[in-house]
């Protein structure tokens, strides 16, 4: 419903849909990225965008928290930290550790753009989101795991063989769930940001078309 | 004996086509779990604590294996274990203390100054039973008792005065120091 909508607005490009390598797709059946590309720079967010993540604040509650991990999307990532060795409990799912800031904070506080254009995103769909320097990738965006003597751009250290990464068609971008590479951030220069999703089995592509519909709008909004 | 179990080996006659099967296989029992235990988690919250931590294998995501799957499917397993033993504890606990008060309700002298809370007996909210004697001293010696019903929670207006009327002492308190005087 969400991608009719963008296509009759007009004004939010179509998401695009990167490749897992075929070993990692064989083993986890339904993951995927996907992402948007749009003109924005980070900044202050404007008044309608603080408006929203208030009356979000307002529609979360401690009860829905603690049921969090029973709904399907936020569910199917826990479950996916699981299966890649990862404790959802101490590296929380991008939803989780929203509501838990949420909780912590009393609201959601707004952290400016792109960050509060994806925690929209987060809370209304669930879906796991994060945010590139558009102007730094290179090619398409894929998932794959690091090769020997790789290392994430920023980090002194190699990266373990086999670690899951977002890289682009030249290196690593990001950790699949953790850090960003250096440089590929949103910082003060960017002018194009990609929104990227990752999709794990069990979330409908209609959600993932919807949290980046969602996150792309608010940012070109803005 | 220890060649036998040597891993290239086991590869070497086809063992990585079973493998991938057994490891998709673990995956899909991981998710069960983990929705056993997530629906645990909900039905258990603010009745009791459960046991639902389950350490993460590996410190950055990557694919993992037959044994490390199995030893994350092990663990969450016994965490469902323990905690549905901890909510059948619970729930014993809560039935004893709605037979409790059944009892304190027919028979409040037999009961004197036993207070019973929502809590006790598995029920939201901030209200408590509590077996006091009707007229105070005069009941206490007449054996007059009687289970009353607290008001449940605090309003948050109520609570909100409560606030005002701390900061007015404690702004009141700094006015006093800086006039130089002693309270």
């Amino acid at each position: 419903m969400a991608g009719v909508a963008a296509e009759r607005m007009g004004w939010v490009p179509a998401p695009r849909q990167g490749w897992v390598a075929p070993h990692i797709a064989s083993e986890f059946p339904g993951l995927g990225i996907a992402w948007v590309e749009v003109d924005a720079k980070p900044g202050r967010s404007p008044e309608p965008v603080r408006r929203r993540l208030r009356d979000l604040s307002d529609r979360t509650n401690g009860a829905q928290a603690v049921r969090l991990r029973e709904r399907p999307i936020p569910w199917a990532y826990r479950v996916f930290f699981r299966q890649i060795g990862l404790d959802p409990d101490r590296t929380r799912t991008p939803v989780e550790q929203l509501m838990l800031d949420r909780l912590h904070d009393g609201g959601f506080r707004s952290k400016g753009l792109p960050a509060d254009a994806l925690d929209i995103a987060i809370a209304e769909t669930g879906v796991a989101l994060r945010a590139f320097d558009a102007d730094r990738i290179v090619g398409s965006l894929c998932i794959r795991d690091s090769a020997p003597g790789e290392g994430l751009p920023g980090q002194e250290s190699e990266m373990a063989q086999g670690t899951l990464t977002i890289a682009d068609e030249m290196k690593p971008v990001g950790l699949l769930f953790g850090p960003t590479a250096e440089g590929h951030g949103v910082e003060r220069g960017t002018r194009r940001i990609a929104v990227a999703a990752v999709q794990v089995k069990a979330v409908p592509q209609i959600a993932v078309e919807e949290a980046l519909w969602m996150a792309a709008s608010t940012l070109e909004a803005a | 004996m220890p060649a036998l179990l040597k891993r290239d080996q086991v590869a070497g006659l086809g063992g990585g086509v079973d493998e991938r099967a057994a490891r998709l296989e673990l995956r899909r029992q991981i998710s069960r779990l983990e929705a056993e235990l997530a629906s645990l988690f909900g039905e258990a919250f603010g009745h009791t604590e459960i046991p639902h931590h389950v350490e993460g294998i590996a410190a950055a995501p990557r694919i993992l294996d037959l044994g490390e799957l199995e030893a994350v499917r092990d663990r969450l397993a016994e965490r469902i274990a323990e905690a549905r033993g901890a909510l059948v504890d619970r729930t014993e606990v809560e039935t004893e203390n709605r037979q409790l008060l059944r009892e304190m309700l027919d028979r409040p002298r037999d009961f004197k100054w036993v207070r019973v809370s929502r809590a006790d007996v598995g029920e939201p909210g901030c209200g408590a039973w509590h077996s006091r004697p009707v007229l105070g001293p005069v009941g206490m010696l007449m054996g007059w008792w009687r289970v009353k019903v607290s008001s449940g929670c605090p309003l948050a207006g109520r609570l909100a005065a409560v606030e005002r009327q701390a900061e007015a002492r404690e702004a009141g308190d700094a006015q006093t120091r800086e006039a130089g005087f002693r309270t």
